[in-house]
């Protein structure tokens, strides 16, 4: 059976024709057909991807071999597709929610000019190739290519409107933050390939090699590697570029900046999870990387009033769970938690654009309210996608957030405390959310009002099928308390993590802990979520402007006023002085005072040139005495 | 001191006194009469060299031809008031010492070497107009012959030149 | 009579020329300096044929020193030609400027 999985290397290339066709025929295809053809291809990539994951499902796991992509002496790097376990589920994931965000797109983007749309298309498409490309590469280089690639679509599609200014600095600051991550990324690459002289998964993760590896190499390599992962997905200090990539279409939020680019961190990380289980100052980092950035986050969406904003610190918020997952060891939780999150925050993300969309493109909360009656479909899954997020049993949320809760209370309870307190704020910013958004009274204008109308089935549907899938997708992992062999992801993705189990000690908490530890969350939870509700579906424009500690959260802690103020700044006056001072001073100094010194000296040495016969001769007479001086004494 | 001692050195006289007389004269005729001298002491220096023939051509050719050529120019343009204006002393002074010190530099070299070589004096047939013709019409003929090319694109470089327009 | 009383005496008169070309500013003088230098060197090349002919080497071969005085008859045949130009130029130049001041020939500056 072995030959069937050769077709992987067809899920990719899919998309990457999609893109090809999409971005050549971008001036002469319709609107109808790109958008055929954008979906049409990433769904066939989703087939083959289902086809995978069953023959995966069944023992089939497997190393495609193509070609060498390069073959220097003993380095040889080649061009490999790792199909197990991790990489088939997160296939389906990209695939599965990517085809439901393109189908959307092909309605949310109706507006667009053909030319743009086509445009549009091709850089979602390539996006997945590079995803897919991401999490199928066998080793670190292949999946660096896709890496480097899902950054480089990220830029294109945040700066898509780029005739807007705002946009394009968006785009570059994405661009940027992660290029600063990405570095980390290479250099981990380096020092494997140094020490290793291999960067292929199966050869660096086996156990002669990691013998070749001291405690410096690995605490070093992971460091660096996290350090990538903190850029890919928007963790401290590197996660202001998430907010502000929101300047992009928002099924392009949903796709990159919620379900998939941004969990690439969180799947590399998985993906080399023997390498971080040995390192485990590096996993203290990461568990508390995680909970600062997951409690910062959640804190500054309280008080957000744009409604992708508060999606967009909520994904950050949410990525830290999934760091303090990694961090505590619990890689199948933060693999789950990842699942569950693509599913219901993609599903927050279209809801959000379907409301834009209604409102024709207002995103400030403060002018809506009262969408409920209007738009029935989406109030109804942006609910389910609500409770998801807020953890309420049974769906999806409530399952992987309390893996992780669990494991990060066995760990360290303090973690733990964070990770509750965090996961009470979630509930709060998402029912104010749902609040200002769906309840009370219409607050925009008298236009949008009349505007208002549900969105057509492009759009809802995909809504429906997420809103299924947040409700359902928990039911995977069903934990061992409520019933035994219920965590079937936890069995599936057992033998990617197997190594990792091997070397660490099993906490085990009593049942009694585990209910008490879930009916602490949750109740929490719940107290917020109905404090949030009621309070927030009264809410008036005529609310004073937040003030003392609420204007600090409202002002994002003024991170980016820091990052400004001790970075950006100081790199900037050090780029003017090299302008000013070093540019023009020194280097057209001497450019210019090259050509002065030389036409100064022409100017004098001209007095030498007459023109007067008398002179030359006197010059001739006085180089020939020179020349016999020289030649008959010296 | 023999007679050939004694003609060399008044000879040399004669010849290097003339040559400064000319540079001296304002008066360009005078100039060019005194350079007649200095080729006449330059003749007597190649018959006491026995260089028979030279001395002759010499004479007829340089102390003749040219120089008449040269004062019939003076003469036929009139050049001959003082045309030079008062001139800056520190330039003769200038070229004065620079070709005083070339004069300097070369006898010096020439005083270091330890060189002792006669010349054949008053005797010796290889400046007789015999021997120079043999050679001449024999080894040299085709120069010989160019040399006449020679002298006919001048003349006829001369007239173009000279011609009034 | 030793040779290097003939190289003094053709050096003399050949300096006698260069200072004259230096400080002379009449161009029929300069070109009676020139021809004077051109004499210097004559008298030398005849010096030194006659100091071949001295020598053992002459007795082989009755031109070899012949060869010298052939060659002044050839410097003097350039000379007239030379000269008969230079006369003509130095006419053209009198005839353009009213002068043979050679200062005035600074043309070469522009």
């Amino acid at each position: 059976m072995s030959n069937v999985l050769q077709i992987a290397w067809l899920i990719p290339i899919l998309p990457l024709v999609g893109f090809i066709i999409n971005g050549s025929g971008r001036n002469v295809l319709s609107k109808g057909v790109s958008g055929f053809i954008g979906s049409s291809v990433v769904l066939a990539s989703f087939l083959l991807s289902l086809y995978v994951f069953i023959q995966v499902k069944n023992g089939n796991t497997h190393v495609a071999h193509y070609f060498n992509f390069i073959n220097i002496e003993t380095l040889r790097i080649a061009f490999d597709f790792k199909i197990d376990q991790l990489s088939s589920l997160f296939l389906l994931i990209i695939t599965g929610v990517g085809f439901l965000i393109h189908v959307y797109s092909t309605s949310y983007m109706h507006d667009e000019p053909a030319k743009d749309f086509a445009k549009y298309f091709a850089y979602l498409n390539l996006f997945v190739f590079s995803m897919l490309l991401l999490v199928m590469g066998a080793n670190y280089v292949i999946m660096f290519i896709g890496w480097e690639g899902v950054g480089l679509c990220s830029y294109l599609l945040i700066g898509y409107w780029f005739k807007n200014n705002n946009y394009t600095d968006a785009a570059k600051k994405a661009f940027i933050m992660n290029r600063i991550g990405d570095l980390g990324f290479l250099l981990a690459v380096f020092w494997l390939i140094s020490k290793l002289g291999t960067v292929s998964f199966d050869e660096v993760f086996a156990a002669e090699s990691l013998k070749k590896l001291t405690t410096t190499d690995i605490t070093g390599i992971t460091l660096l590697l996290f350090l990538g992962a903190t850029g890919k997905s928007a963790q401290i200090p590197l996660y202001t570029w998430l907010p502000d990539a929101m300047a992009g279409p928002t099924p392009v939020s949903a796709l990159i900046h919620a379900a998939t680019m941004v969990t690439a961190g969180i799947y590399m990380i998985a993906r080399s999870n023997i390498l971080y289980t040995m390192a485990p100052v590096t996993l203290a980092v990461i568990a508390i990387t995680g909970i600062a950035t997951a409690v910062l986050a959640a804190s500054i969406a309280i008080y957000q009033n744009d409604i992708k904003k508060v999606l967009a610190y909520s994904t950050v918020s949410q990525l830290g769970y999934m760091f303090v997952g990694l961090g505590v060891g619990a890689y199948t939780g933060a693999v789950f938690h990842v699942m569950t999150h693509a599913f219901f925050k993609a599903l927050l993300f279209l809801g959000a654009g379907s409301v834009i969309h209604a409102m024709g493109g207002e995103q400030d909360m403060r002018n809506m309210g009262g969408l409920k009656k209007h738009m029935k479909i989406t109030h109804l899954t942006f609910l389910l996608g609500c409770l998801a997020i807020a953890g309420m049993p049974p769906f999806s949320g409530f399952f992987s957030k309390d893996e992780i809760l669990a494991a990060a209370y066995a760990n360290n309870p303090v973690l733990w405390g964070v990770g509750v307190f965090t996961a009470i704020m979630t509930a709060f910013y998402m029912f104010r959310l749902y609040g200002m958004t769906f309840l009370g009274k219409f607050r925009g204008t008298h236009e949008q009002e009349h505007h208002l109308h549900e969105s057509p089935a492009a759009i809802t549907m995909p809504l429906v099928i997420l809103a299924i899938l947040a409700v359902i997708g928990g039911l995977v992992g069903i934990p061992e308390v409520f019933m035994h062999g219920g965590h079937r992801l936890e069995t599936f993705l057992e033998p990617v993590f197997a190594q990792s189990k091997a070397i660490t000690e099993k906490h085990t908490l009593s049942h009694a802990t585990e209910y008490m530890l879930m009916a602490v969350s949750v109740g929490g939870a719940l107290v917020a979520l109905l404090f949030a509700w009621n309070r927030y579906s009264k809410y008036s424009k005529t609310e004073s402007e937040p003030a003392g500690f609420a204007k600090l959260l409202a002002n994002k802690w003024y991170v980016d006023e820091l990052y400004n103020a001790i970075i950006v700044s100081p790199l900037k006056s050090l780029a003017g002085f090299f302008n000013n001072i070093i540019e023009k001073k020194v280097i057209d100094g001497v450019v210019n005072g090259t050509g002065k010194a030389v036409n100064y000296g022409s100017r004098q040495l001209r007095y030498l040139q007459s023109g007067q016969v008398g002179a030359y001769v006197l010059l001739m007479v006085i180089g020939m005495l020179v020349l016999f001086i020289i030649q008959l004494f010296l | 001191m023999n007679i050939t001692t004694i003609l060399f050195i008044l000879l040399s006289a004669m010849a290097a006194g003339s040559a400064i007389m000319m540079l001296l004269n304002k008066n360009p005729v005078k100039s060019i009469l005194w350079l007649i001298v200095v080729f006449f002491a330059i003749s007597g220096h190649y018959v006491l060299l026995n260089a028979q023939f030279l001395a002759v051509v010499n004479i007829i050719v340089y102390a003749g031809a040219i120089m008449v050529l040269f004062l019939f120019v003076v003469m036929l343009m009139n050049l001959n008031a003082d045309s030079e204006p008062a001139k800056n002393y520190r330039l003769h002074l200038i070229g004065v010492i620079s070709g005083g010190s070339l004069l300097l530099v070369l006898v010096s070299a020439l005083m270091k070497m330890e060189m002792q070589q006669p010349v054949q004096m008053k005797i010796g047939d290889a400046g007789l107009i015999a021997n120079l013709g043999r050679t001449l019409f024999t080894d040299y003929v085709v120069p010989f012959e160019i040399s006449s090319v020679l002298f006919l694109s001048a003349m006829v470089g001369a007239v173009v030149i000279g011609k009034k327009d | 009579m030793d040779i290097k009383a003939y190289i003094i005496l053709s050096l003399t008169l050949f300096t006698i020329g260069i200072i004259g070309v230096l400080v002379r500013r009449n161009a029929i003088i300069i070109f009676m300096c020139i021809e004077l230098m051109l004499n210097a060197v004559n008298l030398l090349l005849v010096a030194f044929s006659k100091m071949h002919a001295a020598s053992e080497a002459a007795k082989a071969s009755p031109s070899f020193a012949s060869d010298a005085q052939i060659f002044v008859f050839f410097i003097m045949v350039v000379a007239a030609a030379e000269v008969s130009v230079g006369l003509a130029i130095i006419v053209m130049l009198y005839r353009n400027t009213h002068s043979v001041d050679v200062n005035f020939l600074n043309r070469l500056k522009n």
